[in-house]
This record gives C-alpha cells, structure tokens and sequence, in this order.
C-alpha cells in the first residue's frame, strides 16, 4: 500500500525525523492561507502516489526572491532508503550523496555512490552502521550525531510500521546547519496490514482504478491494463503466463485477473462483473487450471456467472484438469456462446481473433 | 533416485485440524504420502483422519520419528510455525501459507541460517516425487515418475508445464514450488544444485517470473555448474512496471526484475529460454531427445 508524502511526515514525526513546517491544503484558498500563514518563500508540492513529481510539473515554488534562492543552493541533498534486500534476506539501509534527483538513474549510472548498511534483524540496525554511513555522506562532525539518530529513527519508523520501503529525496542540510527531511515516501507490506489498523485509514482511493478497487474487495487479484482481451485466471503465474500469450498471438491484454485458487462460483461471478465492466474489453479468454478444482464446478460457475451478466462479447475458454470432458459439455450446452480451448496456444488465438 | 522427499519422508502436518490443513492431508495421504503425526496446539492427544495430533512440533517429531512438516497454518502465525519446526530439528519444512509479512520471513530467514532445517516456500504449492511421496496441494494425477526435474515460483503454472511434460509421456523426478514471496527459503540456485547431482534427473525445467533477480544469479550457477540441459520461461513479459502481479514477489521495481532482462541473460547462460509457455513440454522433450542420443 501506498501513502501520501504528508502522511509519510506525520508518520517521520512521530518517529522523531524532523520534517520542515507545513500543513496540507485541498483548495487554493487554503493555499493561500497557509502560503501566509508559514511566510517567505513556500513550496507547493502536489500529493499524488506517482513518483518523478519534480519532473512532471508537480513540486513548485510559489514566490522565490533571491535570496531565497541563494539559499536554496547551499543546500546540500542527499538521498536516504530503506527497502528488503531479497539476496540478503534483510533490510538495507541505503544513502547516498547524489540526493535531490532521479535515484534509479544514480543505481543505473554510479551505483558505487549508492552506499548500503544491512540490517541483522536479530540485533537491529546499530549506531556505528549509521555513524558510517554519515560519515561516507561527508556529514560535517557537528551533524553526524543528529544524523544517526535520524537514521536509527528512520529504521524504527520502517520496522514499526512493517513497510516495504521508506525513501527520503532529498534529506537536506539547511543554510543554518540543519538536517531536514524534505521529502517523505512509505510504501507498506500488504500482507501487513491486518496488524496495522492506523495505517489502513491512510489508503487513498482517488488514486486507484475503480476497478481495482472493487476487486480488491472480492478477494480477487485484478490489475487493469490497456489492451482489449480480458482474461480469469486461476493462479498468479498461470495469470502472467496468459498475458503473456495473448500478445504472442498478436492480441493485446485488458487486465491480469487471478481468481485465486479455489475459485467457487461465486468469485468467478465476481470477477467476470468487473472484466466486463472495462469497456475495453472485445473478448474474454478464461484459462483455468482446475487441479484440486474440478472443472464441471467452474463451468457451472461460468455458465451461471455470463448469464447474470447478460455476456454479449464472444468468450474463449481453456479448461483443464479432473472432469475437464464434463465441463466441456456443460459449456456446449449452456445454449451461451462458448468457444471451447484445447490447450493455451489454441485458446490465446482463438481469442484473438474473436477481439478483431 | 529424486530430490529431498521419497517412499521414505515421514510427513507431520502443522494445522492438520483447519480446513485447508484437513482437506489437503486427506489428498496426500490419498496419494500414499506417510502422513505420521500432526499438530495443533490445544488438541494434542486425540486423533484426525486417524493421524495422531500433538500440541508442539517436537513432540510429534520424537514420539512419530517425523522427517518433515506440512505447514497450513494462517499467515499471522506461519512465522512461529516455521521457527517451532525449526527448534524441533525437523529436516524439511514446507509452507503452504500465502500472505506471511515480509519482516516476519526476514526473522525466520535469521533463524533457519542458524538451524539444520531446510524450507521450501512460504506461498508455494510444495513437493512432489511423482509415484512416492507429495506434500503440498498440488493434483498428484497430472504427475508420471520420470526424468525432469522442475522448479519454479508459481503454482497453477506448474501444473500447466507438468501437464504438458506428462501429455508427451515425460515423466518427472522431483518437481518443487518454490514460492512467490520475495523472502522465501530453498531457492532456484538450491534446486538447480541438487537436481544437477540427483541420477535420475537428466533435465530441469526452471519457471521463474518477474522481480527481483534471483532467475539472473540462477542462470549463473548454471553456466559455471549444471551440466544438464535447462529449460527456462519467464512469466510477465506483459507484465507493468511497479505493480505487484499477484505474488507479493511479481514486481518490476526501479527498472530491474523485467521478464526481457532475466530471458536474456538465461539465454546468454546456455539456458533453452521458450517464450510461450505452450512451448515448454516441446522444448523439454527436444533437449531431452539431445540428451538421450
């Protein structure tokens, strides 16, 4: 799940990050207020999930005398990270000194300025890992105190809150010799959630697709992407490997939909309401590997479900598994018009033809 | 000859009693896995499907002589599971539970680097050596004893690629799940060692998808160590960057993870890379027939 910048903030003070003074505004007249209220020069920064705000228009300063700027130069920016090493098996904290731009471009081009302390989880981060990292960040010996305990807050904010990833870009060193986060990110562990409450008060629907939405409610996995081929599929992998062919066979997916793997007749109603609710959508392909399923329940299930959504798009299916002849006559003689799949190369060009 | 569980795997079931747990022993032991002992903490002492129930993990190991554990327990607990299978010395433990926190698998990854135990997932759907022994939720049916060895991170694809396998009337050696999570135990590089030293593998096939760069480091151990042939897919070619497919691990973060980048370097290390994944039992049965000739 993800969060808002101001939200990540609050989270960071709560921790003890010092954040730089600030309020959140949903109308220009509360920006105006506020822009008052905090004096001198402000900065408007848009809150949205996506990132590169910056490049794309979304992070503005909205008065800037000179010497507001001079002063904005002297900053120094660094980058700050924490995110789950999967080689390692454990967190790594990550700072480098090329803060304030694109990081993904420092990993690509200079990755050896991208410098990394890994956490044992048994003992935690340690003191001397952040003195380290402050150290190698060119922290004046003044900071490198305050730096570490913003650091080993920063670790504790991670763990508490069971994120996934929390980034700080830039953390700075103001003109008077201050340490500030200016920025804030938290992305958290989905699987987490149930253990966090407070934090599921935080999710943003405006920033999610409908649709997305709905399925997430149903339990089902539902991505929504821009072709026009819908697909229900049983089992992530299998799900990936079904888009995969339908661009093989020349066609383009609407979505990844995985039903889960005991998929009833009640979820694949469910997600046959939301494929069909894109608009996109020319046709439906239904890939189901029924393993410990049986194949004549699903088409049962499938038969049910296009009839109370009134189907009018053509439908491809590829059943396989325990009582797959079965369920293959189920279909045929649903009266519905069913085209049945032997195998998944046949059903993606089937269903690419039935999208033209 | 196969790898990790055989005729001779006596299987402990944790969370035997839930639904998901009852229903799946009922499968294994259908499919003639030694199911020995099972536990859920409060109901030690009575019996299920006939299968004695204890309270903890070690007294199922020293009263029944388990040698490896089934674990179905919901994901807020599958954590203490793992670790108590790991505190009883139980040699393989195998978790089912989909959905386990990631910080909760970083501290059992610390735990079992300090342990003899070996696991196989979290979110996976476990082990089979086909005509032996099974442990997991897979359909036994669909598997014929034989020569491939097959590892892989996803579930219902599995089964396509072993269905496809056993159409041509390729039977398999092993086939393990791996898992889909990002922190997950026994990885591609451990299967791909001990199917290369297994003798009756003569072929792995390696399903991987995208995120994270375990496919890459994978394909490395094999240019530098397999000296079987290799055949490899990579699901989410199609995949968006930055959203997670279904698998809490399926995610194409900072650029890195691609379904392009991971075929490349498999293919630049020797591997027999398909791009369809209707072309896997084809592509096996033709490295296959170059190995036999």
């Amino acid at each position: 799940m993800k969060i808002h910048e101001y939200q990540a903030k609050e989270i960071f003070s709560q921790f003890g990050v010092p954040i730089p003074r600030g309020e959140v505004a949903s109308n220009c007249h509360e920006v105006y207020d506020i822009a008052r209220h905090l004096g001198g020069t402000v900065v408007l920064k848009a809150q949205i999930h996506a990132g590169g705000r910056g490049k794309g228009g979304g992070v503005r300063l909205a008065k800037s005398p000179e010497e507001a700027e001079a002063l904005a130069r002297e900053m120094k920016e660094f980058y700050l990270g924490i995110a789950i090493d999967r080689s390692t098996q454990r967190p790594v904290f990550m700072a480098s000194p090329e803060g304030g731009v694109d990081i993904e471009k420092v990993a690509a081009e200079t990755p050896h300025r991208i410098f990394k302390e890994y956490i044992d989880p048994a003992v935690g981060f340690q003191p001397f890992q952040a003195r380290k990292l402050a150290f190698v960040l060119g922290l004046g010996s003044e900071l490198v105190n305050p730096a570490v305990k913003i650091f080993l807050s920063l670790c504790r904010a991670f763990e508490a809150t069971d994120a996934s990833l929390v980034e700080v870009n830039p953390f700075a060193i103001t003109a008077d010799s201050k340490l500030l986060a200016l920025d804030a990110k938290m992305n958290f562990d989905d699987n987490a959630l149930f253990r966090h409450k407070e934090l599921l008060e935080l999710r943003d629907y405006n920033e999610e697709d409908p649709l997305e939405i709905q399925a997430s409610r149903h339990g089902i996995n539902y991505i929504r992407l821009e072709g026009n081929i819908a697909c229900m599929v049983n089992g992530a992998g299998l799900a990936m490997a079904t888009m995969d062919i339908i661009k093989l066979a020349g066609g383009s997916p609407a979505n990844f939909l995985d039903v889960g793997g005991g998929a009833n007749a009640d979820q694949i109603r469910n997600a046959f309401h939301i494929l069909v609710a894109d608009r996109n959508v020319r046709a439906v392909l239904i890939n189901i590997f029924g393993g410990i399923m049986r194949c004549d329940i699903v088409a049962n299930g499938v038969v049910e479900a296009a009839k109370a959504v009134r189907l009018k798009i053509p439908v491809v299916v590829r059943l396989e598994g325990t009582n797959v002849e079965q369920g293959q006559e189920i279909l045929k003689s649903s009266g519905l018009k069913f085209t049945v799949a032997h195998g998944m190369k046949d059903a993606a060009e089937k269903v690419v033809a039935a999208a033209r | 000859m196969s790898i990790l569980v055989d005729k001779n795997t006596r299987l402990m079931v944790q969370g035997i009693t839930g639904r998901e747990g009852s229903f799946h022993t009922k499968q294994c032991v259908a499919y003639g896995t030694n199911v020995v002992a099972g536990v859920t903490p409060g109901k030690g002492g009575t019996r299920h499907e006939g299968i004695p129930v204890f309270n903890t993990a070690s007294e199922a190991v020293d009263t029944e002589g388990a040698n490896a554990t089934m674990i179905f327990v919901p994901p807020a607990f599958a954590a203490d599971a793992i670790m108590e299978a790991a505190a009883a010395n139980i040699p393989l433990i195998v978790c089912i539970t989909e959905g386990i926190p990631t910080l909760d698998m970083v501290r059992v990854a610390t735990a079992l680097s300090r342990s003899r135990s070996r696991l196989i997932g979290p979110n996976c759907p476990g082990i089979i050596t086909p005509g032996q022994c099974k442990i997991g939720i897979m359909p036994g049916r669909i598997y014929k004893e034989g020569h491939v060895g097959v590892v892989s991170r996803s579930g219902t694809l599995t089964y396509e690629a072993v269905w496809q396998l056993t159409g041509r009337e390729i039977g398999q050696s092993t086939c393990v799940g791996i898992g889909g999570d990002p922190i997950i135990g026994t990885n591609f590089i451990d299967a791909l060692r001990l199917f290369n030293e297994d003798r009756k593998t003569r072929l792995i096939v390696m399903m991987g998808e995208i995120g994270g760069t375990a496919e890459e480091e994978a394909a490395q151990f094999v240019k530098e160590n397999v000296k079987k042939p290799v055949v490899g897919f990579i699901a989410g070619q199609t995949a968006p960057p930055g959203r997670r497919m279904g698998h809490a691990g399926a995610i194409i973060a900072g650029g890195k993870g691609t379904a392009a980048e991971k075929m490349q370097v498999m293919r630049q290390c020797g591997l027999h890379v398909v791009t369809s994944p209707a072309d896997i039992g084809e592509a096996a049965a033709r490295a296959l027939g170059s190995v036999t000739k």
